[in-house]
């Protein structure tokens, strides 16, 4: 993939996440800060859809922005084909990781397995 | 004709000279062939107000060490041969004067980023290889030193938006001066991406596509950070950093 393409996807990940958790973090004034992050009100949170697909959203968005963001920083700190291959190929594995991990969290606790 | 001292004489033809100063060299010494080991050397040299930090380090080697190594030709900004750090800050020696320097003493170094071939001399291979990767000339089939074709007429405003970047003299201050180009070995470096855009942004250029191609790489265009280092060292005045925004533009589809 060219780095034009990769980086527009950067850049727009990175506003689409801005937008989504400032959502986010708009549903904890709902009600009061504290208990917004109580155990029922969090489990609550997951078990409605629409929220629960919001957070899989800024979990996919802040994966791909996050790792694309390490590859960067790895690539400017050391060269040569074999280091660009494995941190290339690291970041989309540990990428893929994460999503699958929260996935996994986020569908099971919205499912009520938790 | 004058003493150190603040005396200021007047020439009989009315011409007035400054009265004689003095100021401490400190030349970065450097020779692989013999050690690995680097160290300063300091100079006392007498300077005139009109005294550029070439015209000193070439006092130095007449009078004091002729083994200094420098590169060096047209000594009026014209070249970019004499490339250096004076004082921590990349600059042309022909093209600083030690009276704007405001300091007794003047660190000289060579430019970072570039290997060190002796002293103050520093190989230009990488440059002038990313400077010929981004294709630096006008690419068009129908040249117009083909008899019967004409000439490309260009309005003001076309020259308007390259003619600056054509002010380059690669003398790799921009690449000295880029914080990215110290870290990433493979980035193509401001000098080169300035050149991209001014063949990109000339309407008699055919050859964009190519070029943004070649700019489009995990060491192009993108790694470049925007500290802005290099528009500030520019001796003739060409912003690499505003052409490499607006090339950006041209890969993430703001411009055509």
């Amino acid at each position: 993939m060219r780095e034009s393409v990769i980086m527009k996807i950067h850049y727009g990940t990175a506003l689409a996440s801005v937008a989504l958790v400032a959502v986010h973090i708009l549903f904890r004034l709902t009600q009061g800060f504290a208990e917004s992050l109580q155990y029922e009100s969090v489990i609550a949170n997951y078990e409605f859809l629409p929220y629960a697909g919001m957070l899989e959203i800024i979990l996919i968005l802040l994966s791909i922005h996050g790792f694309n963001g390490l590859r960067v920083i790895l690539l400017e700190l050391k060269q040569g084909p074999t280091f660009e291959k494995s941190v290339s190929y690291g970041c989309i594995a540990a990428m893929a990781l994460i999503i699958l991990y929260g996935s996994r969290t986020i569908f099971m606790t919205s499912m009520g397995m938790v | 004709m004058t003493s150190e001292g603040l005396q200021i004489s007047k020439e009989e033809s009315g011409i007035i000279v400054s009265p004689t100063k003095t100021i401490t060299l400190r030349i970065f010494r450097y020779n692989p062939k013999i050690n690995n080991e680097s160290k300063f050397d300091e100079f006392k040299i007498p300077y005139q107000r009109w005294t550029t930090v070439l015209d000193a380090i070439l006092e130095v080697k007449k009078h004091l060490d002729h083994s200094i190594a420098v590169r060096y030709s047209c000594r009026q900004a014209s070249c970019g041969s004499c490339g250096m750090k004076i004082n921590g800050r990349p600059a042309l020696a022909c093209f600083t004067k030690i009276s704007e320097l405001n300091s007794d003493v003047i660190t000289i170094e060579p430019m970072n980023n570039f290997p060190i071939i002796r002293d103050l001399a520093v190989g230009f291979e990488r440059m002038f290889s990313t400077h010929k990767k981004i294709k630096p000339y006008i690419i068009n089939e129908e040249s117009e030193i083909n008899p019967g074709t004409k000439e490309f007429l260009q309005t003001p405003e076309d020259v308007e938006k390259y003619i600056q970047f054509s002010s380059c003299i690669k003398c790799g201050l921009c690449n000295s001066a880029c914080p990215t180009m110290a870290t990433d070995s493979s980035f193509v470096g401001p000098q080169a991406l300035a050149q991209a855009y001014r063949y990109v942004a000339d309407n008699r250029d055919k050859g964009k596509d190519d070029r943004l191609k070649i700019i489009d790489d995990s060491h192009g265009i993108f790694r470049c950070h925007f500290a802005g280092s290099c528009s500030q060292v520019c001796p003739k005045g060409v912003d690499p950093a505003m052409g490499i925004q607006l090339l950006r533009g041209y890969l993430l589809g703001f411009r055509d």
